[in-house]
């Protein structure tokens, strides 16, 4: 361990590990600190990821995928259900393998790594200089170049920094899941259900990790839980639908589902992955969003330490890459979510029925959508855009 | 003014209730939770969002 570094990841999620792993590549010394004893646990996550867009960031390890996905099926307020067509291929990841073998490919790149390291605030004369850490009840400072944010919804180090962070209360999905067995399923589908009454403002998602194990859990948007909380409204529904099932892990969290941050970045600091807002507001997905901003990150921050100048506008250049090849489309997520999440439970029966009109082969999720969005066209034109 | 009862036997330390608070009145830490009184503007936001209902109005607790 040194007492300074070319650049300071906080946390060791997706987002985290892959800044790290892509500046130590890139020639930079890095440290990547992380709060929990174990990188990958507690598992916040429903685990999903699109099969291309992970293979396109990271060479996939067999071991990180519990369960291949095929199909989609969407479940009415009616109780009905939908089989959608798609020909796109999802896994169900383990992510307790999977953050943790990220965090060993960044250490075998050359970052040091420091587990139960908690940063409670940032080294700042001036200009962000390092960080100050917590470990084993001793304090430690570290000093950098460049800091990287990567310390999930809660993050903190963004605001140390005077970036506005703050979520909405009707922008944070607030979550219960559960793993379950001894559970009747198919294994290769995962289910969303829409309804005001099982998870108002969000959805309740079944992603199986096995024949008969599932992640199972729902996101309520904080303005609708006040009376019930996400986890009460789990439990009701586990109890109907799967009351023998056999819980084995259950996880509480927030997903923000805002826009992406206006601001990631600052002299010396960029903020990468849920610290930058940057999962889907409208799936709540964030693992490839995440490791994709860490990507870049990666890559801007070694070269401005390289260059010896790490001002807020030299590292500017992480910003305006990632708006472009994944923050424009997450503000577009965000508007169809703000239509979506509104729609009653009769909005939704009305969009299953005209669905189910259509012939089986034409049930996309494209077209899903075209349905849904009928009185936005200006959406519809988006979501063409976005599924393509 | 209001005062928040949190439940350490609840909370699961996932941070939700940080990302809200408009004052940064929540200090999180490795396995605590405190509520900073000379900031917290009593939004209760950090009641409604969490996710099991670890935070609660004192007054309104059941006891």
């Amino acid at each position: 361990m040194n007492a300074r570094y070319d650049i300071i990841v906080v946390g060791a999620g997706p987002a985290g590990s892959m800044a790290a792993f892509t500046a130590a590549k890139a020639g930079a010394s890095v440290l990547l600190l992380e709060k929990d004893q174990h990188i990958g646990l507690p598992i916040r996550c429903a685990e999903g990821v699109g099969a291309k867009s992970i293979e396109n960031l990271v060479p996939v390890e067999p071991r990180w995928i519990a369960q291949k996905i095929s199909g989609v099926v969407f479940h009415s307020p009616s109780g009905k259900k939908l089989n959608i067509q798609s020909n796109q291929v999802g896994y169900v990841l383990n992510r307790k393998c999977f953050d943790y073998d990220l965090a060993q490919r960044a250490a075998n790149a050359g970052v040091h790594v420091l587990t139960r390291a908690f940063v409670y605030d940032l080294l700042n004369k001036n200009r962000i200089c390092g960080v100050k850490v917590r470990h084993l009840g001793e304090k430690k400072s570290f000093q950098a170049g460049v800091v990287i944010g990567a310390d999930g919804v809660e993050s903190r180090v963004g605001r140390w920094a005077g970036l506005e962070t703050h979520v909405a209360l009707k922008d944070m999905e607030t979550c219960a899941q559960v793993t379950a067995s001894n559970i009747d399923i198919e294994a290769d589908k995962i289910h969303f259900y829409f309804s005001r009454k099982l998870a108002p403002g969000g959805y309740l998602w079944i992603f199986p990790k096995s024949e008969n194990s599932a992640n199972i859990g729902l996101g309520i948007s904080g303005e609708f839980c006040r009376k019930k909380s996400p986890y009460d409204y789990l439990m009701e529904f586990m109890q109907t639908r799967f009351p023998e099932a056999a819980i084995l892990a259950t996880n509480l969290g927030g997903v923000s589902a805002s826009k992406p941050l206006k601001h990631v970045v600052s002299d010396g600091l960029m903020l990468v992955g849920d610290a930058a807002r940057h999962s889907n507001p409208l799936t709540g997905g964030g693992i490839c969003s995440g490791m994709t901003a860490g990507k870049i990150a990666g890559t801007v921050a070694a070269n401005a330490v390289r260059e010896k100048n790490v001002s807020k506008k030299r590292l500017q250049p992480y910003a305006k890459t990632f708006d472009k090849v994944e923050g424009k489309n997450l503000k577009k997520f965000y508007n169809i979510k703000e239509f979506v999440y509104h729609l009653s439970d009769k909005d939704l029966i009305d969009i299953e029925q005209q669905v189910a009109k259509l012939p089986e082969n034409k049930r996309t999720l494209v077209n899903v959508f075209r349905v849904a969005l009928v009185k936005k066209p200006a959406l519809i034109a988006d979501i063409i855009k976005l599924f393509a | 003014m209001i005062t928040i009862h949190h439940n350490p036997d609840k909370c699961d330390y996932c941070g939700t209730c940080v990302a809200v608070c408009p004052e940064d009145a929540i200090e999180l830490a490795e396995s605590s939770l405190t509520i900073c009184y000379q900031r917290c503007s009593a939004c209760k936001r950090c009641i409604f969002v969490c996710p099991i209902h670890a935070l609660e109005v004192e007054d309104e607790r059941k006891v």
